[in-house]
């Protein structure tokens, strides 16, 4: 079965998904009807890999005949899941576009809920933590549909996935933005409507 | 760690989750803001955020809630918010399935589609396509439709794409459009191949489909595209690196010396500080490592490194790898290492590990004993049941092989039944503790074990205990009394399948009667299971004075020796096991339904498919040989490949050498493009001459063609005949012969006696081994080889070969082969017959 060349094909994710640090489900995707399609047998395997990855940071493992790369973050887990023919290295960078992406829209995120909270400024790192995943969580099914849909890899590099995703948290009020922001957003809906 | 994230949650209050008690209805409640004038984005935003979240969950939206919610979201399209449109988007392609009249969002889609945003452009179309079909080509075009326009200008521009995604996903495109057109693929491959692409994915789509059509066209390493395969090994990027080099170590026909450039940078990878290339690498080496150990051997000591990897799914890969490259006296110390970790890794590994030693045991038999220690401890250890199924098949095999090593085996799997959860295994190990244990020296030291099952297990595990004493009270004559008292202890279980046994083996013991005993106790029935179901049923539906006769029911087709997957990881199925019919009960079935095939009695064999014409004709056509007690049905399926036909009334005409007589001809009505149909021939076998077995036919297949348009499949108005001449069908004995395994040989050869006995020496002159002189004998037979006498050991003059099978009409026959080596083979055979006209047949075509 598995001397068999692969169809070449397009579809390469079978899913991923992103775990809390108790391994429930934050976000889960799964691409391929035939892969767990119940979401208990989808909550049975996310346990299953949780249970056999969150003690390690051993990025990648061959769990239920399937291919899983994976990454942690504080209190978060992320998951790759992959044929297991799959090119390890093409479901890595899946994973990594979808960190780094991540990391991006919310270090800027955690600097505003630091200011708002008038504590420990500055103090915030850039950390992807789970309450600020869940406070952006429109932030991150953008971020997910601009890396994968369907199965297929539609980008890999974050600089290209934030700005096709264009998202800008808008988590405090104008008069909170700094001064750089106010231009920046002139800028842009001046660009805009030049282009209109 | 855990625990302090709890602690810190719980006394800032900040870090819980937002969405943790969201009620469904409530949010729906709040999608009533949608309808609001002027839109508020940010809390419109909110409320679709929660939507998907609680979809993400698996929370079950009903049909008219999902619908309602959706109308309402249509609204929020008039705001000009970015972020709220994308969620839109979301939102749409989560609700497609549920909700119903999505289709209404497709004027919206389409404008955003072909308007200026290029930020909505893509979404919106991904959003569209999933609103129309989920499946299916058009889908697909649509799906890419902009990025292959855009491409293709692009392409002609010196494929000099700014986006390197576009081009992987154009490249995957085309290849699906015209991946039936061979003509095409190759082409698109030179062109680009030449050119060069820039993005690492499509090198990568490149590098497949390349190997693709190697594989198809058998294409010789001298090709180009193995040329192209082998430059992208010095690619400057890692994951095209490491495609090219799986694609070449995958190619089913590859010297050790072809393969050499991939190993090495495959050897490179081993020291790679990301762990997935590490992985990557050492499990495609492992791959290497079964077919050519010898092209390993260079990374021996990369793997050696690999040994103590923190992540232990490549330590278990290196390890594994290196039993297979390294020599027979590195393997003490590697199964120590592996000892040190096995607790550590996963079930799937561990049934790597398991493979691993299996194999080795084949190629160094004198190791057994550290490996049946070895596994011993891993079968004590925790594990799933695809673990333990794998430790116990690798001991079985090891018993079956070494014969020096069965008791310790035997002893080790006793112990494991002792608390063993898995009664399938359970009753696995009872059932080979009653085959082998009443031949070792000492076989009362199993009963004990075998009665604490009757004691202690469930119903299943029971019966097959039971079922182990009996043949220890039928081999051993001393043990039978004992046998006997424990016989009349199970006649009292709680369990009627386990007193019905016992029952019938204390019957059958107090005979004390060696066909008896062969016939119902070592040698159990022989029929297939569903097809006695059916007759049992049509015999209570129809009954009559006779009594039922065993002889009416289809023979079980015995599985054709389990072909040892030897790929590591195995890919564990999650189908469960099941009964299913065999592929002779499927055959009974389907012509049973065809009347001129009624009244021919049951199914006696099924041929495996035999092709009779050249792969890549016009016309694509194989036969099946039905073997029914005096007649023959012949199966054509029949394949047309030329798109521009329709042929109809298809036969095969069959032209017999000898005195077989073609009674029927049932005609496949239509055969259009690519749908495969199947005709028929009836034919009577000889009843003058029973010993006429072998025959054969000269085929034509005749026809009427009708032409069709080659798109729409419309066939034209008139046709005309037509035919063509197919390659010749062998009937052979095997046909006339159904294989059946007699576990204990010994036993059936007394059972069927010496009355139909004959005997004849021949000269096999130009046979130059055993194991070919054996090899030959049973293919043409076709009868079951018993007792493992179809693998000679090394190092032998002689051997003996027993095979046992069941003649067209339901005859026991056995066939005992003695085998001499002296400049060519010198065989005598004994058959042994229920009825003497097989035990001719058999003589008269062997000679």
């Amino acid at each position: 079965m598995d001397s068999m060349s692969m169809e070449p094909s397009l579809y390469t994710v079978k899913a991923l998904f992103i775990l809390d640090n108790d391994g429930n489900r934050l976000l889960s995707k799964y691409y391929d009807p035939e892969l767990y399609p119940s979401m208990k047998e989808q909550n049975n395997f996310e346990k299953n890999v949780f249970n056999k990855t969150h003690k390690a940071d051993n990025e990648i493992a061959f769990l239920e005949g399937m291919t899983v790369v994976y990454k942690s973050s504080i209190d978060l887990f992320f998951y790759v899941v992959g044929s297991p023919q799959e090119n390890e290295l093409m479901l890595m960078s899946v994973l990594n576009c979808l960190f780094d992406s991540l990391t991006q829209i919310l270090s800027s995120c955690a600097g505003c809920h630091g200011n708002r909270c008038g504590s420990n400024a500055g103090g915030w790192g850039k950390n992807v933590e789970r309450r600020y995943l869940l406070e952006n969580m429109e932030g991150v099914f953008l971020v997910v549909d601009e890396i994968i849909d369907g199965g297929v890899i539609l980008e890999s590099d974050p600089q290209q996935v934030l700005q096709k995703v264009n998202y800008k948290s808008d988590e405090s009020p104008l008069s909170e933005q700094s001064v750089a922001q106010v231009i920046q957003s002139a800028k842009d809906q001046i660009k805009w409507s030049i282009l209109k | 760690m855990i625990k302090k994230f709890d602690k810190k949650d719980e006394e800032s209050g900040s870090g819980s989750n937002p969405f943790q008690h969201l009620e469904k209805s409530a949010v729906l409640q709040e999608a009533r803001i949608f309808n609001e004038t002027p839109i508020n984005p940010r809390r419109c935003l909110h409320i679709l955020t929660k939507i998907i979240y609680l979809l993400n969950q698996g929370e079950h939206f009903g049909t008219t809630e999902a619908t309602e919610a959706f109308f309402a979201m249509t609204r929020l399209f008039q705001s000009n918010d970015q972020t709220l449109r994308r969620m839109c988007y979301l939102t749409i392609k989560e609700m497609a399935n549920i909700s119903e009249d999505v289709i209404i969002v497709t004027s919206s889609l389409t404008k955003d589609m072909t308007g200026k945003e290029d930020v909505y452009r893509g979404p919106a179309i991904r959003a569209l396509c999933r609103i129309t079909d989920v499946r299916g080509m058009l889908v697909c075009q649509l799906h890419y439709y902009d990025v292959v326009k855009r491409w293709v200008n692009e392409a002609q521009e010196a494929a000099s794409s700014d986006n390197i995604m576009v081009q992987y996903h154009a490249l995957g495109l085309l290849y699906h459009l015209r991946k039936n057109d061979r003509l095409a693929v190759s082409k698109m491959l030179n062109k680009f191949t030449k050119s060069g692409l820039k993005s690492p994915f499509a090198y990568c789509m490149l590098i497949r489909i390349a190997s693709k059509l190697l594989e198809e066209t058998e294409g010789g390493h001298d090709s180009p595209l193995f040329d192209f395969i082998e430059s992208c090994l010095r690619n400057k990027n890692e994951m095209v690196v490491y495609e090219a080099a799986s694609a070449i170590v995958h190619m089913p026909t590859c010297s050790a010396r072809e393969l050499a450039p991939a190993v090495s940078v495959l050897q490179l990878f081993c020291s790679s500080p990301k762990a997935a290339l590490r992985y990557a690498a050492v499990r495609t080496l492992n791959k290497v490592a079964m077919k050519h150990p010898s092209a390993v051997t260079a990374c021996n000591l990369d793997l050696e490194n690999l040994i103590t990897d923190s992540n232990r799914s490549i330590a278990t890969l290196a390890i594994t790898t290196l039993l297979k490259t390294g020599s027979e006296s590195s393997v003490d110390r590697l199964m120590k290492q592996i000892s040190s970790f096995v607790s550590e890794i996963s079930d799937e590994f561990k049934v790597v590990v398991v493979q691993a030693i299996s194999s080795l045991c084949q190629k160094y038999p004198r190791k057994h004993s550290v490996m049946m220690n070895f596994l011993s401890n891993m079968l004590r250890d925790d594990g799933g049941f695809e673990y333990k199924r794998a430790i116990v098949d690798c001991i079985i095999g090891i018993i079956e092989e070494n014969p020096e090593s069965k008791e310790t085996g035997l002893a080790h799997l006793c112990e494991f039944i002792e608390d063993c959860e898995h009664t399938v295994l359970a009753t696995k190990i009872l059932h080979l503790l009653g085959k082998e244990g009443p031949r070792t020296p000492a076989p009362s030291k199993y009963i004990r074990f075998i009665f604490n099952r009757v004691v202690l297990e469930s119903e299943a595990v029971r019966a097959a205990a039971v079922s182990a004493l009996a043949k220890f009270g039928a081999q051993n004559d001393d043990l039978l009394p004992s046998v006997l008292v424990l016989m009349q202890r199970c006649m009292m279980d709680s369990d009627d399948e386990v007193r019905d046994r016992a029952t019938f083996y204390m019957n059958v013991l107090q005979q004390k009667q060696k066909a008896l005993n062969a016939a119902y106790i070592f040698n159990g029935l022989s029929v297939s299971v569903p097809g006695l179901e059916k007759s049992l049923h049509q015999y209570t539906l129809d009954p009559s004075e006779r009594p039922f006769d065993m002889k009416s029911v289809p023979l079980a087709t015995t599985p054709i020796s389990e072909q040892k997957s030897d790929m590591a990881p195995i890919a564990t199925s999650k189908m469960p096991e099941k009964m299913a019919p065999s592929r002779q009960d499927i055959y009974q079935e389907q012509l049973a339904a065809i009347l001129e095939f009624q009244g021919l009695g049951p199914l006696f064999k099924s041929s495996e498919a035999v092709q009779l014409t050249e792969a890549e004709t016009e016309y694509v056509v194989r036969c099946v040989k039905h073997t029914f007690a005096q007649h023959m049905v012949f199966q054509f399926d029949c394949t047309n490949t030329l798109n521009d036909q329709l042929l109809q009334k298809v036969v095969v005409q069959m032209e017999p050498s000898e005195s077989y007589e073609v009674l029927h001809y049932i005609p496949a009505a239509n055969l259009p493009y690519s749908q495969p149909g199947s005709c028929y021939s009836l034919v009577r076998l000889p009843e003058e001459d029973p010993t006429a077995v072998s025959c054969t036919f000269s085929c034509t297949m005749r026809y009427l063609v009708r032409d069709c348009d080659p798109n729409t499949g419309d066939p034209d108005d008139d046709g005309y005949d037509d035919e063509y001449v197919l390659e010749d069908l062998e009937v052979t004995v095997a046909d006339h012969i159904q294989k059946v395994l007699k576990p204990n040989f010994g036993a059936a050869w007394e059972e069927v006696g010496d009355e139909f006995e004959k005997e004849e020496t021949f000269a096999l002159a130009s046979v130059r081994t055993l194991d070919e002189a054996v090899g030959n004998i049973v293919s043409f037979l076709g009868m079951q080889p018993c007792e493992r006498s179809d693998k000679v050991p090394e190092n032998k003059n002689s051997h003996v070969l027993f095979l046992a099978g069941v003649f067209r009409g339901g005859h026991d026959l056995l066939v005992r082969a003695r085998l001499a080596l002296s400049d060519g083979v010198t065989m005598q055979v004994t058959v042994r017959g229920a009825d003497e006209t097989p035990v001719d047949v058999i003589l008269a075509s062997v000679g």
